[in-house]
């Protein structure tokens, strides 16, 4: 398949604290063989945007259980497209409604992965967007 | 507790049992190799005097009230008083908040529990732009008194007990709270209450730290003196386990990373110079209840009797009121399911049980929709009337510890206590729990156990209802839940603009340079001086702000 390994960001925009979900995460995507960078807390919208063009990622996911995750991925998305870099695959999990799953995957969020997901399941569907991704780059 | 040929002939009818049990399971054999509690301790099949053979019914366990308040804190404990039934709540502005502790004090509950918004957890007023997205999502936004004077308008302050969910900025929230208490006439020696207040957590687990560790111990040990002094019925810390186990901990890792914090608090404010037997009254724990119902029960057992211990044979406490440990409960929020939701309603019934059976003295029973989202008032009542009904109507609060004596739970007890301990050891060897944290040691230890438990589910050697064993197909069953109303944000940011051109300016400024100067010295109590502040109308923010400045920020210490 690919050659170069798979490189992801996990984030935590704004100030939620709750970072089990995305430490979780963020290992089994490196136990799958990923580059797996995890930001830490408290981390803006303008920061981790900036850390996924530096680090020439192929996707970021975002951890929100506070609530804000209107606002947070339509920050990040927005900034991506601002810096030609709408290409990145934007994907996150948390307690998010399935009410607003709609209109987050209207705004360009590829996937929303809520509570009780199995973290086999994220990381198969981010080898398969990735894929996706490096082959229409290849076109 | 038993006689040596008691032991020998349980000893003879123990093998007796064993060659039976051998020939059943070579036909039909158990389910699973081995049994072990959802914190990894093996589980033998069954337990019997030879267990506990070592238990000194006095020394170990004694009576309620009595040193080691194994079986609980007060003598007559349920038969006396119930616990009281605390709901932590709030969210938006606070007047909805409002609304919502009306609601509940209404349907019977018996003292309040705020929950801030994370702007003013962290130290940012509304407008701050670091607060966009986040006014009112998880809790109440709280930028100045005014919005506290609404918070508890119509709510008599000598009338309920109100614990505060609040940390970093714990001493402003407090300074608050006592300043709406004078404006309903209540002096500060006749509130009673809790503010969280415990910081090392923060940085283990929770994550709404501001201050690097060192000036945040002396904002705790300050408000410790304040209070000792000025609000003798304030409970000034409620040390928690609750977000280390939410985390990812074992049972084992939550009493012993707790106990670990509440001796480096001790430490401080013995080092400040105060005096254990008097602060250590307003000392209060929380912990979380979590699925494993008999482990849970031990835990909490095992946390008293060593908190006890610590208190008296390492610090030399006397006074029996400062060695016991009280603490408040809340069922496991990450043990409910988004899957079938309703059956958490049956998780949370299970783990406020055990908080009861584990002698609790307050208690939250989470709603079984906040997996979801904050949880609707209908939610909130079948929550509250949970507890009603273990309170009322299960007979398990007619006598005190009802489950002491049980051998695997008293072996359980004891073995929770040995391995809390062994974690104690190790952390003292590092030169304490400052140290631990520094070096990542007690975030590694947490993560590694969330993740274990990850791997277990999806093994299935851990299953989880509904979730990787018994699913059903749920589309399209749109449920109703509670949405924070969007414009909050713009309201709160409107109310404080109105308040700093109507304040008096000069003032405020004034007392925030007062602040900053007590900030530079630490003879200065800070205390009185956020009172004084806060009086005027000078903000969360404001007065973080000038803390900000003169203590620098926590940077993360990234563990993966």
């Amino acid at each position: 398949m690919d050659e170069r390994k798979i490189r992801v960001i996990v984030a935590k925009p704004g100030l939620d604290g709750h970072d089990r979900g995305a430490k979780v995460v963020a290992r089994a995507l490196r136990d799958a063989g990923m580059e797996v960078i995890y930001t830490g807390l408290r981390q803006t919208p303008e920061q981790i945007v900036a850390t996924a063009i530096q680090e020439d990622v192929d996707a970021v996911g975002l951890s929100i259980l506070s609530g804000a995750h209107e606002h947070y991925f339509r920050e990040v998305i927005e900034l991506l497209k601002s810096e030609g870099a709408e290409d990145i695959i934007v994907f996150g999990g948390g307690v998010i409604p399935e009410d607003d799953v709609p209109s987050l995957k209207a705004m360009g969020v590829k996937a929303v992965f809520g509570p009780g997901t199995s973290t086999s399941e994220i990381v198969e569907w981010l080898k398969n967007a990735v894929h996706e991704r490096r082959t229409k780059e290849r076109v | 507790m038993f006689k040596e040929e008691e032991l020998e002939r349980i000893s003879k009818a123990r093998l007796k049992y064993e060659e039976g049990v051998n020939k059943a399971t070579q036909r039909y054999p158990e389910r699973k190799s081995t049994f072990t509690t959802s914190g990894g301790v093996p589980v033998e099949r069954v337990y019997t005097p030879e267990n506990v053979k070592d238990l000194d019914y006095v020394k170990d366990l004694g009576f309620p009230g009595e040193y080691p308040y194994t079986r609980g804190v007060q003598p007559t404990m349920y038969r006396g008083r119930l616990w009281t039934m605390r709901q932590y709540a709030g969210y938006a502005s606070a007047d909805e908040s409002n609304e919502r502790y009306k609601y509940l004090l209404e349907q019977g509950q018996t003292g309040l529990s705020v929950a801030f918004d994370l702007p003013t957890q962290i130290g940012y007023d509304s407008d701050h732009p670091m607060a966009r997205g986040e006014v009112g999502k998880v809790g109440v936004a709280i930028d100045s008194l005014e919005d506290m004077e609404i918070l508890f308008d119509g709510i008599p302050l000598d009338k309920v007990s109100t614990s505060m969910t609040i940390n970093a900025p714990a001493s402003i929230l407090l300074a608050m709270y006592i300043a709406v208490g004078e404006k309903q006439n209540i002096p500060m020696d006749k509130l009673s209450g809790t503010i969280q207040n415990d910081i090392l957590k923060e940085y283990i687990a929770r994550g709404t730290y501001i201050f690097p560790p060192k000036p945040s111990m002396r904002l705790i040990t300050d408000i410790f003196e304040f209070c000792s002094k000025h609000v003798p019925k304030w409970n000034t810390i409620s040390i928690s386990g609750y977000h280390i186990r939410e985390a990812g901990s074992t049972a084992v890792q939550e009493v012993a990373f707790t106990l670990a914090d509440g001796i480096a608090y001790v430490e401080a404010a013995v080092k400040k110079g105060l005096d254990p037997d008097v602060f250590g009254r307003r000392l209060s724990f929380f912990f979380n209840s979590h699925n494993d119902f008999l482990e849970e029960i031990a835990k909490f057992r095992a946390a008293r009797r060593l908190w006890a211990r610590i208190m008296k044979e390492r610090f030399g406490v006397t006074n029996p009121s400062a060695q016991k440990l009280r603490f408040h409960t809340q069922t496991a929020g990450c043990t409910l399911t988004a899957q079938q939701p309703e059956n958490n309603i049956v998780r949370v019934t299970m783990q406020a049980l055990a908080a009861v059976l584990g002698g609790t003295q307050s208690l939250h029973t989470n709603s079984f929709d906040e997996a979801l989202a904050l949880p609707t008032e209908d939610s909130v009542r079948i929550a509250l009337r949970t507890q009603q009904i273990i309170a009322y109507e299960s007979g398990v609060t007619s006598t005190i510890d009802p489950l002491a004596g049980s051998y695997y739970l008293e072996w359980l007890t004891s073995e929770i206590e040995r391995r809390a301990q062994e974690y104690l050891d190790k952390i003292d060897e590092m030169g304490g729990m400052l140290v631990a944290i520094e070096r990542g040691y007690v975030q590694q230890q947490i993560q590694d156990s969330a993740y274990a438990y990850q791997k277990a589910i999806e093994s299935e050697e851990q299953i989880v209802v509904g979730v990787n064993k018994f699913q059903i197909e749920e589309k399209g069953t749109s449920r109703e839940i509670l949405k924070v109303d969007p414009s909050v944000g713009e309201k709160q940011i409107a109310r404080l603009k109105a308040l700093k051109e109507r304040r008096d300016n000069v003032k405020v400024k004034e007392t925030l340079e007062e602040i900053r100067e007590a900030a530079r010295d630490e003879s200065i109590n800070l205390m009185p001086r956020i009172l004084d502040a806060i009086k005027v109308y000078a903000t969360l923010g404001e007065v973080c702000g000038v803390l900000r400045e003169e203590f620098g920020e926590y940077k993360e210490n990234i563990i993966l």
